[in-house]
């Protein structure tokens, strides 16, 4: 039975959703408007003067090949970024889980990463990797490995993964270390007493009450790749070698703020407010059905 | 209470105090120099404001050159802006489309009756930064052109004589094969490859590098670098690259920390790379002129500049541009303009400047500083060699250098990857000609 409440008069019930609404209005639905209001023009970068070409932003935009291509390429990132954070926290948050001693030390150790600002991982990552200095990139080449992501794609876009990845794995460990701890150990305990092992107790048990953990942050992890990893492209790569490492919201910033072409800028965003809508209902009707709440 | 507020009016006069009882005007100048260069500013601006008390400079430094231009243009929507922005020679079209959002240095010096003379520029910095009506829009200030660099111990090592002739770029790619047999591993890298060996490249062998007079006569330009001149260019250094014999470190100023450490035996990059190769080299070095495709176009021509110059910005009070004019003055002074060529490796960009250097003996102390201004004065300025002037011009410059990765990594050839840098490219030109019709 749902419980429903009853208001008598429209203020009460109105006064108290305004906060919200007000907040989308001017967080939300402001900006995404003018993005669609912008996204009809080219204006000059000091906004003396808009020229109006209908839907031409997006037509300059689709019929650029790099631009088709930066959709695989954010497809791609996105989705090895949010399995290298997801995939290694889990493990570490079962191996924590199962710690008895020193159980605080090691999980304070995790979630440090997780305070460390994405451009700084970013510039972190870099020297590590750099093709003549870095450390890493030095050992690879004594074991006869030619370390360049400055001129090879593939190698550019595993350092932005990994970089990007790096200092979300705590964040995604405290969530799922925080849903382990919440599993009754009485449900565990009857089945290891049933005989069930450890892993056929990971997949049977703990993983399906685990999953409305996972699909939050899966959620969260895809936003993340999406919106708050340009810092870190911008350190590494800056969208390199030949675009192989530039994702959508990667371009909508180079384009509005360092080639101050405002109108394909805005065209890029309102495309990229289209596709992340679309996968957000994706998720949520195709994915949460998996769900056990 | 009482007590708090004399504390804080005593507190207020003594800050006050270095100054004179009347207000004096403030000018903002926005400029893009960290390290060095920024002490160096920082001295300037001193110097400026000890010398007088009706005005008093204020330096801030605003990121990169992208981002000094993208903070001035920001502020400038925000009705924030500085007085005075320094821009980059590649925003120099940006900022002149720009009509109502900036002031031309000419009229501000006329108005304030400062001392000002375009002529006292050289050729090709006076010619980068003149609209087509021949007015001064923006005050010259730091300006380079490339050379090339060469680590002397690295060839012996190899065993190739660094006195070798290196002037041409056939000579070059003799003593690039000597010196990988004699075992370097980075023979040759660079720094800002499109503007070296695409931009001052074209000009140096005097074709085209878009049409239009490279943009000068117009802003219905397109971009013409996929010529045979070009082509053969980066075909050799792709070549070079799948050698071994051309290191590639990336689209800045990369490759002079391999250069400084000793690494790499040869180095094109801007003359301005002097005080940071003194400071760190540790092995003798010698700058020589950019070498040339012998027989190719009308080359050795003339190289080009970067650089930045100071654009003044409207919407402010007429005293301020008083001062602006005031401290621009000060700036072009051939005093302040010699000491500055002599500490950075910047071009003297008046003949003032080049003449006061030369008569303190400079040159024979400091060997191949000279280097530079003779290259780029030695021959008058041809259309193809006059400089650029193309709208979005960073942002060619970014598919420039993507393209030009494509060949060094050796997924396209030279003509492919620059038949798609044109291509590329012109789309962006079409744009800058709309929202600036």
């Amino acid at each position: 039975m749902e419980k429903r409440v009853t208001f008598k008069g429209w203020l009460l019930p109105l006064l108290l959703i305004a906060p919200q609404v007000i907040i989308s209005a001017i967080f939300f639905f402001y900006p995404a408007g003018q993005a669609i209001w912008q996204s009809l023009f080219i204006p000059d970068p000091f906004g003396l003067s808009m020229q109006y070409v209908g839907l031409g932003n997006f037509e300059y935009l689709l019929s650029d090949p790099y631009y088709r291509t930066s959709f695989l390429t954010t497809a791609i990132f996105s989705t090895l970024v949010t399995l290298c954070s997801m995939i290694p926290a889990l493990f570490l948050a079962v191996v924590a889980d199962r710690l008895i001693k020193g159980a605080g030390v090691y999980r304070t150790m995790l979630i440090w990463p997780y305070a460390v600002a994405p451009a700084i991982a970013g510039v972190l990552w870099l020297f590590m990797f750099n093709t003549r200095v870095g450390v890493v990139s030095w050992y690879l080449g004594h074991l006869g490995y030619d370390w360049n992501h400055v001129l090879n794609g593939g190698e550019a876009m595993g350092l932005v993964v990994v970089a990007s990845a790096w200092g979300r794995i705590s964040y995604n460990f405290l969530f799922f270390f925080a849903a382990l701890q919440a599993i009754p150990k009485s449900v565990i305990e009857a089945a290891a007493i049933d005989g069930a092992r450890f892993w056929r107790r990971f997949w049977t048990i703990v993983l399906p009450l685990l999953s409305p953990t996972t699909f939050f942050l899966l959620v969260v992890n895809i936003v993340y790749a999406f919106f708050e990893t340009f810092g870190v492209i911008h350190t590494i790569t800056s969208g390199g070698p030949q675009q192989s490492t530039t994702i959508l919201v990667y371009k909508v910033f180079s384009d509005g703020f360092v080639g101050q072409d405002l109108g394909s800028s805005a065209a890029q965003s309102v495309i990229l407010l289209v596709v992340v809508g679309a996968l957000t209902v994706f998720q949520f009707k195709f994915v949460e059905r998996r769900v056990h709440y | 209470m009482k007590n708090l507020t004399t504390g804080a009016l005593i507190a207020a006069s003594t800050m006050l105090s270095p100054f004179a009882a009347m207000a004096e005007t403030e000018v903002q100048f926005w400029h893009a120099f960290t390290g060095r260069l920024g002490e160096l500013v920082a001295a300037q601006v001193e110097e400026f404001n000890a010398s007088q008390d009706e005005f008093t400079v204020v330096a801030s430094h605003k990121g990169n050159y992208s981002e000094t231009l993208n903070a001035g243009i920001a502020a400038f929507r925000a009705g924030e802006q500085p007085q005075i922005l320094m821009v980059f020679e590649v925003g120099t079209a940006t900022m002149m489309s720009a009509e109502g959002a900036v002031r031309s240095v000419t009229e501000v010096m006329e108005a304030s009756g400062a001392e000002f003379d375009p002529d006292a520029y050289i050729g090709a910095v006076n010619g980068y930064y003149t609209s087509t009506d021949g007015e001064m829009l923006s005050l010259p200030f730091n300006a380079s052109t490339p050379v090339l660099w060469v680590n002397r111990d690295a060839f012996e090592a190899a065993g190739v004589d660094p006195d070798t002739d290196l002037s041409t770029w056939q000579n070059v790619g003799e003593a690039l094969t000597a010196l990988q047999e004699g075992g370097s591993t980075c023979p040759l890298t660079t720094a800002w490859q499109s503007w070296i060996h695409l931009e001052n490249f074209s000009a140096y062998h005097d074709v085209p590098f878009a049409t239009q007079d490279n943009g000068f006569a117009g802003v219905d330009t397109e971009l013409a670098f996929n010529g045979p001149a070009q082509v053969a260019h980066i075909s050799a250094m792709g070549e070079w690259a799948a050698d071994g014999k051309f290191f590639y470190a990336g689209r800045r100023n990369e490759g002079g920390a391999n250069f400084r450490a000793g690494e790499c035996a040869l180095f094109t990059e801007s003359s301005a790379g002097y005080a940071g190769i003194k400071a760190e080299a540790e092995f003798p070095f010698d700058v020589r002129p950019l070498p040339y495709w012998d027989g190719v176009g009308n080359s050795p021509q003339n190289t080009i500049i970067g650089g930045a110059s100071l654009w003044v910005m409207e919407g402010h009070e007429a005293a301020e541009y008083e001062g602006a004019a005031q401290f621009l003055a000060y700036l072009s002074s051939s005093d302040v303009q010699a000491k500055w060529h002599q500490d950075t490796g910047y071009l003297p960009i008046t003949n003032a400047a080049a003449d006061a250097t030369r008569a303190a003996g400079f040159y024979e102390e400091n060997l191949g500083t000279e280097v530079a201004v003779i290259q780029m004065t030695t021959n008058e300025p041809t259309a193809n060699s006059k400089g650029l002037r193309l709208g979005s011009f960073d942002q060619i410059r970014g598919i420039i250098d993507e393209e030009l990765e494509a060949v060094w990594s050796g997924d396209k050839d030279a003509q492919t990857a620059l038949d798609s840098a044109v291509e590329r490219g012109n789309g962006l030109l079409r744009r800058f000609e709309q929202a600036n019709r």
